[in-house]
């Protein structure tokens, strides 16, 4: 029987399996955070259990963590409170930690890839949703809740039913100023944010195998949006090219040997999934939302929905909440509104290829009158690559803000956060009511969009800037 | 840990579709190291207006439903982040079922592991649920996990389908925790055979 990516890695993994019961999966990876691990570790000590893989557990600190700056008074005491609980947890169960003063901590979906932990054909899981970002790497990765991350980290194991398949084919060629960011925006508004409940996805066709490992995390990272419990790309040259040599990768003969078990991986001809989704990607244009959930995009150019036109009264209901949260008019573009912050960063776009896009369209620029810029290198390595190479001068010089590692203004609970009603661009993942700030209102889109819309002062094709 | 009872309460009609977690629980709660206290958090934003007074419209502020314990909602209910604290935030509140169409895949997994029922019935018993709510506020349903049945006030019943392992822990009183190290040996030898030891 032709397997697919996804059932050779989910067979290799099943330990036990009772009937009428979900399988006892053992975990490869486990990645770890400061805000929905606490709870997990407290079980563990209550219970008297150790971490039992505490070589195969990986911790960072992102989410509370501040950005202006290294020390934990710039953050408030119940943010400062859980990251030194956090270090108290990680020393007395043995995981190594990148702690505040390491040069190599960041996002949780930044740091894995980055150094060498995140392989191909592993099961990784994490306490957060956007664990679907290792899938590029043809891993099989999902986001758990703080009673599994305690499943995890006491047995390396979890209880998980077999999902569904769905095959994401992505045919033609983007063009020029389009990106992954715009597929996936494209994908989710297509089939809706619960279009993917139940499945694992796919992605394949040739729009994604041209897509650098960069690329292919932001595609993956997103797949959660559209309620996917993962998706994945089989892993090619492009994976091993950019594993090779990265610290926590196989070495020598180990990498040969790896390199050959990855290559058998890719799902076989003739592969049946429960289902399959094509998309044409030729014809896409720059996407951003309109909404409050991500599911709510339009491209660029194109009139936002008019509740008056949709038959389902739910549908509509929703619409119109949406639109007067967001207080947008229906039937116009989003093209030219008015913004008052962009935020390039968070584990969908805060990688050096992100900030390299966004200050391709920066460079020689200023920053418009009474827009605030905020950049958010996705990890400390790539703060540092991006300042060797330069892109903090061009970022300070347009009038932005270069900030240190961390999720920031994404979740906003380190203090970045919007003002009550502005209207911000951002890299990230989620528009929903508040996300980014209490009353705050969020268009999702690409670096390049949220760069060229950060020079204007208004949601802006990039492709009408050019590079400088 | 207990074994299930039966749920019997009026119905808390929420009629949105598409309620994700960071509505459920917002991100500033989330900087506990407890599961305790984030019931002052819950729906937050929606039940307090800006100036951090009462929203009266919102009806987990209404004087009837203060002691009610089932939550009436629109499809795809718990979407979004992964937080547990969703769960934990709701059942603090004294919520201890959920009736949608359907529900985020992590959220109801949470909700399962917290003794909060994620109930799905179709699109016509929601819409049937939400007149009676409606119509008759003060009318109780029955939710019968052993029977897997939810009862209304017309003495009809509707089954519901629920996730056969999780309902056996919840009835029994398993711990999830316990039945995976139960598979101790088996783990040990999937280490042994893949060669898992250090991998750095
Ligand atoms: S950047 Fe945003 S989405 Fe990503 S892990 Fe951090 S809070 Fe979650």
């Amino acid at each position: 029987m032709p397997k697919t990516l996804f059932e050779k890695i989910w067979q290799s993994h099943v330990v036990a399996q009772e009937p009428d019961s979900p399988a006892v999966l053992y975990i490869d990876l486990h990645l770890v955070h400061e805000v929905t691990s606490p709870q997990a570790f407290s079980g563990l000590r209550q219970k008297y259990l150790k971490v039992r893989r505490p070589e195969r557990t990986v911790a960072t600190m992102d989410h509370s963590t501040p950005t202006k700056g290294l020390s934990l008074s710039l953050v408030d005491d119940m943010a400062a409170k859980q990251i030194r609980q956090f270090q108290t947890n990680c020393q007395e169960f043995g995981v190594p930690l990148y702690d505040m003063d390491s040069n190599e901590r960041g996002i949780v979906h930044v740091v894995g890839p980055e150094q060498g932990f995140t392989q191909p054909g592993m099961t990784i899981v994490c306490g957060d949703s956007h664990t679907s970002t290792h899938g590029a790497f043809g891993a099989l990765a999902f986001g758990i809740g703080t009673s599994e991350v305690e499943h995890v980290l006491a047995t390396q194991c979890l209880l998980q039913y077999r999902p569904k398949t769905c095959l994401v084919n992505f045919d033609g060629e983007l063009q020029p100023g389009v990106t992954s960011k715009d597929m996936i925006l494209a994908l989710i508004a297509e089939i809706g944010i619960g279009g993917g409940t139940g499945y694992v996805f796919e992605y394949a066709g040739s729009a994604v195998r041209v897509l650098d490992m960069e690329a292919r995390m932001t595609l993956c990272n997103m797949t959660i949006e559209a309620g996917a419990r993962a998706g994945m790309i089989a892993p090619d040259e492009v994976t091993f090219e950019y594993l090779k040599g990265r610290p926590h990768a196989p070495q020598g003969e180990d990498w040969d040997a790896a390199v050959e078990y990855w290559r058998s991986l890719p799902s076989d001809p003739g592969a049946i999934y429960d289902r399959e989704i094509t998309i044409d990607v030729s014809s896409l244009e720059p996407m951003l939302t309109y909404g409050t959930n991500p599911g709510m995009g339009v491209s660029v150019g194109s009139p936002i929905p008019d509740p008056q036109t949709v038959s389902d009264p739910g549908q509509r209901e929703a619409l119109e909440g949406a639109l007067r949260y967001m207080d947008l008019t229906p039937g116009k573009s989003l093209d030219g509104q008015k913004v008052d912050v962009v935020f390039l960063g968070s584990c969908t776009n805060g990688r050096i290829s992100d900030l390299r896009q966004a200050a391709s369209l920066l460079k020689g620029r200023k920053v418009a009158n009474d827009v605030r810029l905020l950049v958010v290198p996705g990890s400390e390595k790539v703060r540092a690559q991006a300042e060797a190479e330069g892109i903090d001068e061009i970022v300070r010089q347009a009038g932005g803000e270069w900030r240190f590692a961390g999720c920031s203004m994404c979740i906003a609970m380190n203090g970045d956060q919007l003002e009550p009603g502005q209207y911000a661009v951002s890299t990230s993942n989620r528009n929903f009511e508040g996300r980014q700030g209490k009353g705050g209102r969020t268009f999702l889109a690409s670096p390049l969009t949220a760069a060229a819309s950060a020079v204007t002062g208004k949601i802006t094709d990039p492709r009408t800037l050019n590079k400088t | 840990m207990k074994p299930f009872a039966t749920i019997t309460s009026k119905l808390i009609p929420l009629p949105q579709r598409n309620v994700d977690t960071d509505q459920i629980i917002p991100a500033r709660y989330l900087k506990v190291t407890d599961k305790a206290g984030l019931a002052e958090g819950l729906f937050h934003d929606w039940r307090y207006n800006p100036q951090g007074t009462e929203n009266p419209d919102f009806v987990l502020n209404q004087p009837d439903y203060q002691t009610a314990n089932i939550l009436l909602v629109g499809d795809n209910f718990g979407c979004g982040s992964s937080r547990e604290h969703a769960p934990w935030a709701l059942i603090g509140w004294g919520i201890q079922a959920v009736i949608s169409t359907s529900f985020a895949d992590i959220f109801r997994n949470n909700a399962l592991k917290n003794r909060l029922l994620p109930i799905v019935v179709d699109e016509e018993m929601l819409g049937s649920l939400f007149d009676l709510a409606l119509e008759a506020p003060n009318a109780a349903v029955t939710i019968d996990l052993s029977t897997q049945t939810l009862s209304l006030p017309d003495g009809s019943t509707v089954e519901f389908p629920i996730d056969a392992f999780a309902r056996q822990c919840l009835l029994e009183g398993v711990d999830q925790l316990g039945y995976i190290r139960s598979f101790e040996d088996q783990i040990s030898a999937y280490e042994i055979e893949q060669g898992i030891s250090i991998i750095r």
